[in-house]
């Protein structure tokens, strides 16, 4: 009998080399728009939870703690599996798009919460002497000072949020991850089909994760 | 050109300026002293709503600027602060720092915003650091600075809002001889300060506060030679020594 790894089975898989690059196409273009959405979410209610209107505050409690608290698994099933049955019907990428925006917008915000909260209070009060309104104020001084502190987490998130696509093979996503299942599950080649898998997810977190080791030890060398 | 009428202000339970009320001409230097807790500070950040009194009123300018949608931005525009721990843009150099709200907010060319930054900056001793960041700077600089970025905005009305009290005592010098030299001028000045050499020299009128009350104002002459409140004499027995 041949052994996971043989030899034909490697070669079958270059022969299919399209569903992968496919796949592979998919998972960017999901990343990239999820990660669009999870900055969106995550800066308005980060900052949200800066305010010192309780409302705005609970708003972002809310969101962060519902979010992080219950697994990405029963976020994209609620919206696969469930909103149908209110009779909202989402294509299965805008399930994609949508599931991880919103759960990584959730963990974005505690990042620009903390981001925004390590600028002293000192910022925001000379913008205002100067005559800046809230949102100039914080688009000119505050935001581009908590950026420099929020960058390595934030890449760490776009790092997880790559990988989380893959949570969306589970309905059919039509991502990297789903292509190799269905790919190995119709041959059983499972062997080649989920490392080729493995080492493009690597090739896309790994410059990334490296990128924001290299920003880390800027900011401790300059602090 | 200031008028404070009435001004209550509480944190929580704490009643921290007691029915304030004080005049302030047009051109008039007004030093604010007292001890720490004594509310001065809370008092002049009430004068750009940096606080909002609790009660009572404030006009500048003819602006009430405790009215319900008073255009306070527009008031900010030409009342400049100077701060204590100076709040530099750090992510901005130093020219970037005097021309950034002077182009934003008073729409002034980046061309002529350079041109006047560099002339306070000049007027100040510091064009040579124009290119150089905050952090780079000591504190007697970066609060100099801070006086141009002040200036560059035009402004009719500085509040100073203890200036020197977070610096080391050789640069505190130098910060005040800029501010002395800014007096000379027809701009109105309100300077909470510890630095009783200053109030002597510069002031028109000084204010000694204690508990959140203005316990006692006059000229410099009556205030050092002269002062009527027994809680003023004590102050000034143990600051001047």
């Amino acid at each position: 009998m041949p052994g996971p790894f043989a030899g034909f089975k490697w070669l079958a898989l270059m022969n299919d080399w399209s569903v992968f690059a496919e796949g592979f196409v998919q998972t960017i273009l999901l990343s990239a728009l999820g990660l669009t959405l999870a900055l969106g979410l995550g800066i308005f209610f980060g900052l949200l939870g800066t305010s010192h209107v309780k409302l705005f505050k609970l708003l972002n409690r809310v969101y962060v703690e519902f979010i992080q608290n219950t697994p990405l698994v029963i976020q994209i099933f609620f919206l696969y599996h469930g909103l149908p049955h209110l009779g909202i019907m989402l294509p299965v990428f805008v399930v994609g798009v949508l599931g991880v925006g919103v759960y990584h917008g959730a963990y974005i915000a505690e990042v620009i919460r903390a981001g925004v909260e390590s600028v002293p209070k000192g910022q925001l009060e000379a913008a205002y002497s100067q005559g800046f309104s809230y949102w100039g104020a914080m688009i000119h001084i505050v935001l581009p000072q908590a950026k420099r502190i929020s960058y390595p987490p934030l890449t760490n998130q776009a790092v997880n949020l790559i990988k989380n696509t893959s949570v969306l093979a589970m309905v059919a996503g039509g991502e990297l991850m789903y292509h190799a299942d269905s790919w190995s599950s119709n041959n059983l080649y499972y062997g080649p089909s989920y490392v080729v898998t493995g080492l493009l997810y690597l090739s896309l977190c790994f410059p990334l994760a490296t990128y924001a080791k290299r920003m880390e030890r800027k900011l401790e060398v300059s602090s | 050109m200031i008028k404070v009428q009435g001004v209550n202000k509480f944190f929580g339970p704490l009643h921290v300026l007691k029915d304030i009320h004080l005049n302030v001409d047009s051109g008039e230097k007004v030093v604010v002293i007292g001890p720490s807790g004594s509310g001065k500070s809370t008092l002049i950040r009430c004068m750009n709503l940096l606080e909002t009194p609790s009660t009572g009123q404030i006009v500048i300018d003819g602006v009430d600027i405790t009215a319900p949608k008073a255009p306070i931005t527009k008031v900010r525009e030409s009342v400049a602060m100077v701060f204590q721990q100076f709040n530099l843009y750090p992510h901005k150099t130093v020219l970037e720092n005097l021309t950034l709200a002077p182009t934003l907010i008073k729409k002034i060319s980046r061309d002529e915003a350079s041109e006047s930054g560099l002339a306070f900056l000049e007027r100040v001793g510091l064009r040579e650091k124009a290119d150089a960041y905050p952090a780079q700077l000591s504190g007697g600089q970066q609060q100099r600075v801070a006086i141009a970025r002040a200036l560059n905005m035009r402004p009719t009305v500085m509040l100073f809002d203890e200036p020197t009290s977070a610096l080391d005592p050789e640069m505190i010098q130098e910060v005040l001889d800029v501010m002395v030299d800014l007096a000379k001028e027809g701009i109105t000045m309100v300077v909470v300060t510890h630095e009783m050499g200053f109030a002597k020299q510069v002031a028109d009128q000084v204010i000694f506060m204690d508990g959140g009350k203005i316990l006692e104002k006059g000229s410099p002459e009556h205030f050092f030679t002269n002062p009527e409140h027994d809680r003023t004499k004590l102050f000034l027995s143990r600051i001047l020594r």
